[in-house]
Formats: structure tokens, C-alpha cells, sequence
């Protein structure tokens, strides 16, 4: 087997550019370097054509009015601006808010901080699937609730809620639907019309665009959705964000976006396969191994899967050759078990290791064999060394154990 | 974080895995450290109990690289030692022999302690046997 290593299989993290998105930009950096915003010459209007194909590609992808995108520099700002532009233009209907507690944390932030302004937040809880559902929504609205933002799909273990029926109840309710959909857009048909979006977030790194680039999607008609601003000053994009557009960054979006749209029927397909095979595999090779989140509403390039009885910075020793994210209970940089997982019920359980595996564009299926062996090998090899995977096995309850702490 | 090549040996080539039989007379276990906390070690000895050598020792951990290695370099250590030369084992003779950072000292610490609760329990087995002994003897002379 010829694996080139290392292996990069944390595509939700980030993701490559794209070639055919680099080679988009790069002209805009140089040749067409005018500013959009310059409305009396040539390099002006260049700039501006560039950025307006870039709405139409961003659009499209998502179903939306060519004129409700707004540019950001990526998700947490689109999340910040929506979320605490909607509260602070809409507080004089309500000040409740209902959220997720294994949102981003460029939800849960705002959300924080808006609760320190007087807001009142009602934080979700998943079940062990990790999916909000449309009920759960439907209850927790008030007469006050002024906005609801539920991420469309999870970025740590990959499913993907009931967005649809959620824009379904808060059209019902008049109350404004804000998606952060940065793992979702461009993985997953999209349509911010059929799933009743008044805002969504999206950032051009999760795919193949460029760094630092991203957008917002404001609703302008059934409702008009307004926002106060966050940045001010020049009153570009319709005065919801002030700043000299980043063109290159816009045109990489655009172009990421237009391929995205062409190929994901093909591409979803493509890794849906090999990620279960991933699942598969791994878990047929480890009794001991769970899936964390809904078996198949998921991302068709994520899985996140823990392992009981190993610690996981021994086990990401071992997977050294290969990029993966842990969303580990225990770790060397932190001990604090990952908040998405305790979300689940699984957090509590300091005793395992958890992966997310985010497969891409480019990974191959001979990587995908390669990850499987070595991760396989690498859980067993630390189960025959880990004196609770005993404990476990001679049918001791690991919770009731009295440790002697050092 | 690099590890040094020992512990990497270590790790990939633990020595001594496995597991004595706790209720035997001859062999002391100690299990110290916890799973919130990220390392588990069970360290346990088998001890000649007339010449107070220790013929074999075994581990088992839950912990990262430099927990393994720790545990695994002092049942190498303590096998074919005395118990009372065992105890000289000072985690610092660890840190040094696996080049272990400053973040990963606790590791060695952890080591330590197991060597020494493994010792203590092979100990109060024996002195519980001794009693044992005595208790009959005084029984006898009634």
C-alpha cells in the first residue's frame, strides 16, 4: 500500500484551497486589485463585477436572493453578527433566545454575552443522537422568543438537525431562524427558501475556499430580516457590515461555492461511502468502540467515535502519521471533557478517547485503509495495556471505584 | 509534544504487560492514579518470600506515552531487585533515564507511587500472615 504521509483527515477543521479556487483569486490580487467600492473608474467596477458573480455563485448554492449576502471574514463573525444583530434589533419584541448546548462556540458566546445584557437564553439539550428536533423547538418558544439559532449540522461529531422543521415552527411563530451552517453548506443541498433560513453562516475554508472569508445570509423578503451592525463605518453591504470588501477572498468563495454546487452530488456520494466504511470497519474491528450521534443524519464526510479504556493522548501518539481532531475526554492540553460530547451523555465517562474523523475532497480510499489498520491496531495495542479495559471485562462499575488520586 | 526515543520505545515495545494473581501471597498490586485525571497505573510484583527478590514484575496503564513508559521502565527495574532495593527507586531516576519533560513529571511521580503501593501491599500481606502464624502459636502454648 503507498500512502503518501502524512494523511490530512480533518476537513472540519479546514480544508485545502481548492486549485481551480486559487487560480480564480489570484488575478485579484494583482491585475484587479481596485476596490469595489470605488464607483468612478475602471478598477472600481472591475472589483465590483468580480464580487457581484461571486453573490450570484454564493447564492445560488443556497437558493437565496442574489442581494442577501452579505461578506464577512468567515462563520464566527456571520454567528456574531446575526445573533447579536437580530437580539439588539429585535429586543423591543422579546428578549428570549433559544440555542443548543453543543452549538460553536461562536454561538454559545453571543449567547453568553447577550445573557449578561438582560436577554434570556434557553439552551437545548440533545439527546444521545446529538439532533435538535423541530418538537423541541416548538416547545421551548415563547410569546417573547425572538430568535432561535440551531446550528444546521454539527461540526465535532457530524449529524445534522432538523433544520427544515425548524424553520417550518418559527415561520409559524414569526420568530427569526439563524443557522450556522459552516459543516453543512456545500457538503449538502441547501436551500434557504424550503427550510424557512432567515440568516445562515458560512465560512469559505470549509470548503476549498480561501481563509478568513465568509458570508451571511439575511433574508430580505417573507419577512425582511434587519440586523444593527456590529462593524461600522463605510455602509457596504447594505450598511450590515462596514469594510472594504476582501475581493480575492469573495472570488475564492464564489468559485468554491459554484464547485461545490456542481459537485456534490458526486462528491457526498463518494465520501458517504468511505466514511462508512470508516465506521464500519472501525467498529466491527473494536468491540469496544461507539459512534457518538445518530448513525446515518450526518454529514456524508464525518464520523466521531470514542474509545473506552484509552487515553487519548497515547492513542493520538500512535496515529502521529495521520491529522485527526480529538474531541478527547482527556488530554494532555486539557482535562476537560469536549462540551459536544457531554452534550450527549457521554462526556461524564472520563475513561475513553474520542476521534473525529473528517474526510475531504482529497483523501483517498487507500488513506481510508490506512487510518482504519493503524487506528485499529493502535486502540487494541492500548487495551491490552489498560488496566480498566480489565476492570471492565472482570465486570467492575469503573464509576464506583474508589480512586487513589494523586 | 517530541517524546524521547525511550519513551517511544516504551511505548510502542511495553515490557512486562500483563497480570500476577492478586491473592497470592507472594505478589503485591498496587493501582494508583485515576481516570479523570488521565492516568490509571496497576503495578504488581512477584516476590521470592524467602529471599525477599523480586522475580517478576507486571503492568498494566491507562495514560499517555510517558505513563506507559514510566510504569513499563519500573517493572524493569524492580524484577530481579529486593524489596527494600525497589524502594530506593526515585521517580527523578525515571525522569532522567526518559529524558520526560516538565508537564509529563507526574507520570514519573505516578511510577513511584506504584512501586511503593505494590510493595506496602506485598508487605502487609506478610505481616497479616505473620500474625496469622503467631495467632496459632499463642493458640498452641494455651
Amino acid at each position: 500500500m503507498t500512502v503518501k504521509l502524512p494523511i490530512y483527515m480533518d476537513n472540519n477543521a479546514t480544508t485545502p484551497v481548492d486549485p481551480r479556487v486559487l487560480e480564480a483569486m489570484l488575478p485579484y490580487f494583482q491585475d484587479v486589485f481596485g476596490n469595489a467600492a470605488s464607483r468612478n473608474h475602471q478598477f472600481g467596477w472591475d472589483a465590483e463585477d468580480a464580487v457581484d458573480k461571486a453573490r450570484h455563485q454564493v447564492a445560488s448554492l443556497i437558493g437565496a436572493d442574489v442581494k442577501s449576502i452579505v461578506w464577512t471574514s468567515g462563520s464566527t463573525e456571520s454567528n456574531n453578527l446575526a445573533i447579536k444583530g437580530a437580539a439588539e434589533m429585535y429586543k423591543d419584541k422579546g428578549r428570549h433566545i433559544i440555542t443548543a448546548r453543543h452549538e460553536h462556540k461562536a454561538v454559545l458566546d453571543p449567547c453568553k454575552r447577550l445573557m449578561k445584557e438582560g436577554f434570556d437564553v434557553t439552551w437545548l439539550e440533545p439527546g444521545e443522537d446529538g439532533i435538535i428536533y423541530g418538537e423541541q423547538v416548538a416547545e421551548a418558544i415563547r410569546d417573547d422568543t425572538i430568535l432561535v439559532t440551531i446550528m444546521w449540522a454539527n461540526n465535532e461529531i457530524g449529524t445534522v438537525n432538523e433544520a427544515e422543521q425548524i424553520g417550518k415552527i418559527c415561520k409559524e411563530k414569526g420568530v427569526v431562524f439563524h443557522t450556522d451552517a459552516t459543516q453543512y453548506v456545500g457538503k449538502l443541498p441547501t436551500n434557504v427558501e424550503e427550510a424557512g433560513v432567515d440568516l445562515l453562516s458560512a465560512s469559505g475554508h470549509k470548503i476549498y475556499g480561501p481563509k478568513g472569508c465568509g458570508f451571511l445570509y439575511v433574508r430580505r423578503r417573507r419577512p425582511r430580516i434587519r440586523l444593527t451592525p456590529i462593524m461600522e463605518g463605510g455602509g457596504h453591504e447594505r450598511g450590515m457590515r462596514s469594510g472594504t470588501l476582501n475581493v480575492p477572498g469573495i472570488v475564492g468563495v464564489g468559485a468554491a461555492c459554484e464547485i461545490c454546487g456542481l459537485e456534490m452530488a458526486e462528491e457526498s456520494s463518494r465520501l458517504s461511502v468511505l466514511r462508512d466504511k470508516l465506521i464500519d470497519s472501525i467498529l466491527g474491528g473494536l468491540d469496544t468502540a461507539v459512534l457518538n450521534g445518530h448513525g446515518t443524519k450526518r454529514l456524508p464526510h464525518t464520523a466521531n467515535i470514542s474509545f473506552p479504556y484509552v487515553e487519548g493522548e497515547s492513542l493520538l501518539m500512535a496515529m502521529k502519521q495521520v491529522a485527526l481532531s480529538s474531541g478527547s475526554a482527556c488530554t494532555s492540553a486539557s482535562l476537560e471533557p469536549s462540551y459536544v460530547l457531554k452534550a450527549l451523555g457521554r462526556g461524564d465517562d472520563l475513561a475513553h478517547s474520542s476521534i473525529r474523523f473528517g474526510l475531504g475532497r482529497f483523501n483517498t480510499e487507500e488513506e481510508v485503509d490506512y487510518v482504519i489498520d493503524k487506528i485499529v491496531r493502535a486502540v487494541q495495542h492500548l487495551l491490552d495495556l489498560s488496566p480498566l479495559y480489565d476492570m471492565f471485562r472482570e465486570g467492575v462499575d469503573l464509576s464506583k471505584v474508589q480512586w487513589a488520586a494523586h | 509534544m517530541a517524546y524521547s526515543d525511550k519513551v517511544i520505545d516504551h511505548y510502542e515495545h511495553p515490557r512486562n504487560v500483563g497480570t500476577l494473581d492478586k491473592d497470592d501471597s507472594g505478589v503485591g498490586t498496587g493501582v494508583v492514579g485515576a481516570p479523570e485525571c488521565g492516568d490509571v497505573m496497576k503495578l504488581q510484583i512477584q516476590v521470592d518470600e524467602k529471599t525477599g527478590v523480586i522475580t517478576d514484575a507486571k503492568f498494566k496503564t491507562f495514560g499517555c506515552g510517558s505513563a506507559i513508559a514510566s510504569s513499563s521502565l519500573a517493572t524493569e527495574w524492580m524484577k530481579g531487585k529486593t524489596v527494600d532495593d525497589a524502594l530506593q527507586i526515585k521517580n527523578t531516576d525515571i525522569v532522567q533515564e526518559l529524558s520526560l519533560p516538565p508537564v509529563k513529571i507526574h507520570c514519573s511521580v505516578l511510577a513511584e507511587d506504584a512501586i511503593r503501593s505494590a510493595i506496602a501491599d506485598y508487605q502487609n500481606k506478610q505481616s497479616e500472615q505473620a500474625g496469622a502464624r503467631s495467632d496459632q502459636v499463642s493458640l498452641a502454648v494455651e
